[in-house]
Order: C-alpha cells, then sequence, then structure tokens
C-alpha cells in the first residue's frame, strides 16, 4: 500500500493531519470548583473538553484523585494539569509508604505549587486543590497560573467560573450540611455550562469525608435532577 | 576485649563469627567517655541539657556551644566525638530544610530521628566510613494547631474546616535518641555518656509517663541531674548548657532557644543545695516518693 | 518498518520524513517569559519619631478580576522587620519562604543577633538584582520597614530591578502617584519625619489607603496595616477603610448643563 507524504488520512485510517495535531492543543476551558462544607469537601465539574470550538471529549473526568482522600480539579492544558497530577499521585504514594502515614491535603497542596512555580513560564495549569484528613477536616486550595498558593472556604475557577463569581458569593453560607453543599456546587456549575461556551456537558462531583469519597453524577438531559452515581 | 587481634573488629563492612560489629562497639566505647548529655519530654516542652567538662583554663566560659539548633523547634546534644556531633548537626539542618523545601512545612521530630537515624545506620554498612562517635539526643516541639503550608495566603472558612475528627491530639514535645547504630527510640528522658547510667536512674525517679512534669520543674531537674551525674567525675571542672523548647504558650512559644540565665543560673543554685543536701534529705525522699504517686492515681 | 521500540508508536519516517524537533530547540537567548499573573497593589509606609507605620490592602487581582480578597501582603520576619509585597504573588510566596529560611540559618548561631530590617533589605535587593541579571525577575516592588542597625526607624524599598530607595516616605505602585505626594506633604525631610507622632503618621496613612481605594481600581477596602516600633510589631490584618466620602454624589447631575 502506498501512502503520501501529505500526511493526510488515508485508506488505514490511521494517519491523520500531522500539522493539525502538532498545533491544536486540547484545553480544558473549564467550569470547576471545590468547597468546603460540614462534613468535609465537595469538589465539581462540567464535563466538556474542546479543542478550539470542537468538543474532543463530552464526558472528560477533570476530578483527579492524588491519594485516598486528596483530589483536584484540573483547568488550562489537559496534557500540562494530567502531567502534574500524576506526578504528585506518585509524589504522596510515596510520601505515604516512606513516612507511614497519609499526606496531609497541605502535602498536596505544596507539591502542586511547587510544580505549578517553578514551571510557570511552560504550563498553563489551573488547579484546585481539596482534601479531607483526620486532623485538618477539608481543606479547599487553589493554585491559579503563576504558581501561588491560597487557602479558600471555597474555590471556583476554569473559563466557566468569570460568570458565576456573583453566584457563588450570593449563595455561599459556611456550613452547610451536604444536601445544601451539593445543590450550592451543582447550582453554580449549572449557571457557569450555561453562559460559558467551552463548559458543558454532564456534571461530576467527589464528596470528600472522612466516610471517603463519594461520586456523583447529574446529566444535562434530565437538567441536572436526577442523582446517576 | 576478646576481640582485639582476631581482626574482626577492623573494618566496619565485616561481621565477627558470633555476629558482632566491632566497629560500632567501639565507637560507643567513644560516647562513653564523652560528657554526660539529658533530655527530658515535659509535658509542655522539652528541656535539652550536657556538661560541659572544661578541658582547658583557657576556654573562654559560655562559649564553644554544644547544643545546636536543627530547625526553630528542635535541637541536638550529644556525647562523644565532638566534630562528630558537629557533622550529625549539619546533616540534620540539611534534613530539616529539605523537608521545608520539599513539603513547605517544619519536619517533626520523630521524622528527623527517622531521617538521621538511617543517615547513621549507613555509616556501619562500608569499609571506607567509620561510625559516628556520638550518641545524640534529638529533642523538639511539634506544633499542636493546623498547619498552614509555609508561605500560604488566605485563611479558608471563619468558622474552621468541617468534618475534622474531634477530640484527637496532635502535635506535642518529642524527644529521641541516636546511637551510633542507627538505633533510635523515642524517650520520655534520655541520657548519654559518661554519666549515663546515673542520669537515667534520676530520670526514672521522675515519673515522666505520667505527663505531669512541667517544664519550668524540667528545667530544674535537668539541671540536677547534670549535676549529680557529675558527682562520678568530680574532679574535672565542668560548664553546664541548657536549652529549652516549649510548648506556643510557654517562654519559647515553640522554638529552640537557650535557657535564659536568670533561670539556668536559678536551677543550678537548686542543684547544688540538692546536692550538698542529699546525704540527710535521701532518706525523707524516698518517703515522700510513694506518696506522691499514689496522688497521680487519684 | 522500523522496529526499534524508540520508533514505536510515531509517525513513519519513511512516510512523513524524519521527525523535525527543530520547533523544540530553542533559539537565541534562554528566555523565561515572564509576566505577573496574580498581583498586588500598592505599598505604602512612613517613618515617625520612633518607627514606621506601612500599610497595603488584602487584594490579589488576576487582570481586572478583584480573585483573592483575603491576601496578606505584609509579612512579618525574624520578629524584627516587615515586608510589604507589590506585585506577583506567588514571587512573593517564594520570597517569603527564602526570607524564612534565612531566618531559620540565623538561628543556628546562638550569638543572639536576628536580622534586622536593613539586613533583610540588603538581602532582598541582592536577590532581585541577582534575578533580573538572569533575565528571570521576581516581579515584585517591596518595601522593607523596621529598625537600622541603630535601632533607627528604617524604610527603603527594592524592585524587580534590583532598585534600591530610601526616604522618609515610600510607596509602590499606583501609590508612588497617589499616596507619595501626600506622605510628603507630612513629612517633607526625614527631620520633619523624626518629630511626626505615631498618631500623626497612622492618620497620614490611612488618609492615603483612602486615597487610592478611591483612584486605584485594582484596590480594595480591606487591608492590612503595621506599626513597628522599638517594642516590636503591631500587625492588623482586618482594618476595614472608615469615614469614605461619597455623599457628594448627590451634588452630581449630568456632565455638563443638566440640571436635573
Amino acid at each position: 500500500m502506498e501512502f503520501g507524504t501529505s500526511g493526510m488520512l488515508n485508506e488505514d485510517g490511521i494517519h491523520v493531519d500531522m500539522d493539525r495535531l502538532k498545533k491544536g492543543e486540547v484545553n480544558l476551558g473549564t467550569s470547576i470548583m471545590a468547597i468546603n462544607f460540614k462534613d468535609g469537601v465537595i469538589l465539581g465539574a462540567d464535563s466538556r473538553t474542546t479543542t478550539g470550538a470542537y468538543i474532543a471529549n463530552r464526558v472528560t473526568d477533570k476530578l483527579t484523585q492524588v491519594h485516598d482522600t486528596i483530589w483536584c480539579c484540573r483547568s488550562g492544558s489537559a496534557a500540562d494539569t494530567q502531567a502534574v497530577a500524576d506526578i504528585v499521585h506518585y509524589q504522596l504514594g510515596m510520601y505515604d509508604i516512606q513516612n507511614g502515614r497519609r499526606p496531609t491535603t497541605q502535602t498536596a497542596a505544596a507539591m502542586f505549587q511547587e510544580l505549578c512555580y517553578e514551571n510557570k513560564d511552560r504550563l498553563s495549569a489551573g488547579l484546585i486543590i481539596a482534601g479531607w484528613d483526620e486532623r485538618h477536616g477539608g481543606q479547599v486550595y487553589s493554585i491559579p497560573l503563576g504558581g501561588s498558593l491560597h487557602k479558600q472556604s471555597y474555590a471556583i475557577g476554569g473559563s466557566g467560573s468569570t460568570y458565576i463569581y456573583g453566584y457563588c458569593d450570593a449563595n455561599w453560607k459556611e456550613g452547610m450540611d451536604e444536601e445544601e453543599a451539593v445543590n450550592f456546587v451543582k447550582g453554580a456549575l449549572q449557571e457557569a455550562i450555561k453562559w460559558d461556551g467551552s463548559s458543558g456537558g454532564v456534571i461530576r462531583m467527589v464528596v470528600l469525608t472522612k466516610k471517603g469519597a463519594n461520586r456523583h453524577l447529574y446529566l444535562p438531559d434530565t437538567q441536572y435532577s436526577v442523582r446517576h452515581q | 576485649m576478646t576481640s582485639i587481634g582476631t581482626g574482626y573488629d577492623l573494618t566496619n563492612s565485616v561481621f565477627s563469627p558470633d555476629g558482632r560489629n566491632f566497629q560500632v562497639e567501639y565507637a560507643v566505647k567513644a560516647v562513653e567517655n564523652g560528657g554526660t548529655s539529658i533530655g527530658i519530654r515535659c509535658k509542655d516542652g522539652v528541656v535539652l541539657a550536657v556538661e560541659k567538662v572544661i578541658s582547658s583554663k583557657l576556654l573562654k566560659p559560655g562559649a564553644n556551644k554544644r547544643i545546636a539548633t536543627i530547625d526553630r523547634h528542635m535541637g541536638a546534644v550529644s556525647s562523644g566525638l565532638v566534630p562528630d556531633g558537629r557533622h550529625f548537626v549539619s546533616r540534620a539542618r540539611d534534613e530539616a530544610s529539605s523537608w521545608r523545601k520539599v513539603y513547605k512545612t517544619p519536619i517533626t521530630t520523630a521524622d528527623l530521628a527517622s531521617r538521621m537515624g538511617g543517615y547513621l545506620q549507613a555509616y556501619t554498612l562500608y569499609s571506607s566510613v567509620r561510625p559516628f562517635g556520638i550518641t545524640a539526643i534529638v529533642g523538639g516541639w511539634d506544633s499542636e494547631l493546623e498547619l498552614p503550608v509555609d508561605g500560604q495566603v488566605g485563611s479558608g472558612p471563619s468558622i474552621g474546616a468541617g468534618g475534622k475528627v474531634e477530640g484527637k491530639k496532635y502535635g506535642g514535645p518529642g524527644l529521641y535518641m541516636i546511637e551510633p547504630s542507627g538505633l533510635y527510640w523515642g524517650y520520655y528522658g534520655a541520657a548519654t555518656g559518661k554519666g549515663r547510667q546515673t542520669a537515667k536512674a534520676e530520670l526514672e525517679k521522675l515519673d515522666l509517663a505520667a505527663g505531669k512534669l512541667s517544664l519550668e520543674d524540667g528545667v530544674k531537674e535537668a539541671a540536677r541531674i547534670i549535676y549529680v551525674a557529675h558527682a562520678d567525675n568530680k574532679d574535672k571542672e565542668f560548664e553546664l548548657e541548657m536549652t529549652w523548647i516549649s510548648n506556643l504558650d510557654g517562654p519559647t512559644k515553640g522554638r529552640h532557644e537557650e535557657v535564659p540565665k536568670e533561670i539556668l543560673e536559678e536551677a543550678e543554685r537548686l542543684a547544688k543545695k540538692a546536692l550538698e543536701g542529699d546525704d540527710d534529705e535521701e532518706e525523707t525522699k524516698e518517703d515522700d516518693k510513694p506518696a506522691e504517686e499514689d496522688k497521680m492515681e487519684e | 518498518m522500523n522496529h526499534l521500540p524508540q520508533a514505536w508508536g510515531r509517525p513513519r519516517d519513511d512516510v512523513y520524513g524524519a521527525y523535525d524537533s527543530s520547533y523544540l530547540q530553542s533559539h537565541g537567548p534562554n528566555q523565561h517569559t515572564q509576566q505577573p499573573i496574580v498581583t498586588g497593589t500598592s505599598v505604602i509606609a512612613l517613618k515617625f519619631q520612633d518607627g514606621v507605620v506601612i500599610a497595603a490592602d488584602n487584594l490579589a487581582s488576576y487582570g481586572s478580576l478583584a480573585r483573592f480578597t483575603d491576601v496578606k501582603r505584609l509579612r512579618k520576619f525574624a520578629g524584627t522587620s516587615v515586608v510589604g509585597f507589590g506585585g506577583d504573588v506567588s514571587d512573593m510566596q517564594y520570597l517569603d519562604r527564602l526570607l524564612n529560611s534565612l531566618d531559620i540559618e540565623e538561628a543556628y548561631s546562638s550569638s543572639g543577633h536576628s536580622l534586622n530590617a536593613k539586613n533583610l533589605h540588603t538581602y532582598l535587593s541582592k536577590v532581585f538584582y541577582k534575578r533580573r541579571s538572569d533575565f528571570n525577575p521576581l516581579w515584585n516592588q517591596v518595601l522593607v520597614v523596621g529598625l537600622d542597625d541603630d535601632k533607627k526607624p528604617f524604610l527603603a524599598s527594592a524592585d524587580l530591578l534590583g532598585t534600591t530607595f530610601s526616604a522618609p516616605s515610600l510607596a509602590t505602585g499606583f501609590g508612588a502617584h497617589l499616596a507619595q505626594p501626600l506622605l510628603r506633604k507630612v513629612a517633607p525631610d526625614e527631620e520633619t519625619a523624626s518629630k511626626l507622632s505615631k498618631e500623626q503618621a497612622l492618620a497620614a496613612v490611612k488618609e492615603s489607603m483612602k486615597v487610592l481605594f478611591y483612584r486605584d481600581a485594582r484596590s480594595l477596602d480591606k487591608y492590612s496595616i503595621a506599626i513597628i516600633t522599638a517594642d516590636g510589631i503591631d500587625l492588623k490584618e482586618d482594618e476595614k477603610l472608615e469615614n469614605q466620602s461619597w455623599a457628594f454624589a448627590d451634588q452630581i447631575r449630568g456632565y455638563g448643563t443638566q440640571v436635573n
């Protein structure tokens, strides 16, 4: 079989346009958030991944586990944030083994910050770290583009977050119970999905408490009203 | 010393047929010749003290410190070869600062002891090195509060984080003793050096496990114990050096610092007094002890 | 077909030609593309007879977005000094840790000497200059306040270029334009500053913070303020601007001739 040298999609269906693949970066133009509540933390995210205006993945999971009860929300370049999360996942695993105890959310936040700060020239990663541990309870940290570290009672991030600063500020209450907290996250993400073209798809959540990690899934065709997971 | 001349004691990397590493045992001998060091783990802090035998009248009193700061909240003292002690301290500081670099939080006393235990142990494995001629006592106060990430900004929920497991305590005093073999244990009271037997006997009388001794009293006991331990070595003059680490509400606010001059001198005065009155008060002291213990059990 | 594992999953050279790795190599000088991202605005400070007052608001902006409203930009060091940070927040955190490690090393020797504000300023300015010479600047402008070797009030600035400056009153960023003239009126020279009372200095600084809030679009009405004297550091981090003047807005109608 003869292949051209253009790199265009050919009969074998494998060889694709090299130029396009090299150029277009897969981006998580995203809506992500994490909040403190009475029993711990909740992480939430939409599920849209885009390359330009094309939705490369409509059911993405942007909530990434880096330890038992330490998770992060990823926004920015998919490749960069996955690489960073993979490194921290490994480091936290080693920490647990070498020191014989679980890392705290602070440990994870410190590791994420080091990577994001020292490589700020190369990375486009906006991360929210949320975790639960016995000593400190639930905690939320935000690491925006430059690699600074901010402890917050709740954090929002990604392109969609700009549309919901008002919603969150107006509806935020400290010490909500789980049901209230889930509804707060869902309500905020619904607005973000509604107004931000780069956000969409399903709403995923992870609830982190002393009982461990618990996933939620809400679908757009039922107005996010039914919990599917 | 039946081992001498057998050849098994000439290098580190060779066991004797009955499973001993003689180089390590010789290192312990070096420790046993050094001035007494002790550490006391009190309920609200840790005291470190050392008997500095004055080797020359030309040495400036109060100079040539033997207790070193490892990190803000941690100090170390050692008995044995002084230069080996300095190298121990240098490595401990590196460990503490590299921990801070990586995890952006102070190292705990337990973790520092573990790292240093590992470091000393490595010096028992190779023929190219000799073991450390010291036994070191590391004392520290691990913050009982929630730990921030160094340099972080922002403060989280104003009502505090949700989902904490209540009723558990964290942080507190830490005291570890690390031997030339790399062996280390955590202690309520630790003693090493020439007067260790006497000092240990005195430490055991304090019932430290009960966790009742205050730092303030610990300082006095530490001074007294060094003086008592020195009694077996009376012909040589010595100088007492003491440091302490209190809890965050205490006098040092969680930092490792020298015991202030006035408090040190007062403790020394009481120590000397206790030593003078030792002979006639011994009996009554023995009687008092059980009564105190009964009280503690109530 | 190339059977070497190194080639697995890679485009075939016979089809696409050898991989053009030229874009991976950097041509020309080493570049650290840098710009501040999360930023703090002005810091202002004024000397008085027995110390220095310093203030900065609690905002960290993300472009024009008021993103973090609880960022404490006045940071204590060595129990003797306060550094007020303007500019990039991640670099502020880096410097915070750097100065803390310096303080820890300083405590290794029990000489009882701890770093004063003058020492810190010298150190910081050298760090800034080194980094700008590496074309990798720390994007900050800072004010260092405390006492000097003679226990006299000390106030100096250092910035991302390694430039240093000292004066009875100093301000960074927008403050250099808006607050500095106001502070200079209160303390035109060292002599006048050395006669100012604490209350006078506090009032001048608070007034300047108010003007900055009126006219700096990247500012906030919540701020931190510290007074450093020989007695120590009095740092308050949750202050709110008081006695603002807005009511005159009711006199304003239209933009020229309109009367209703």
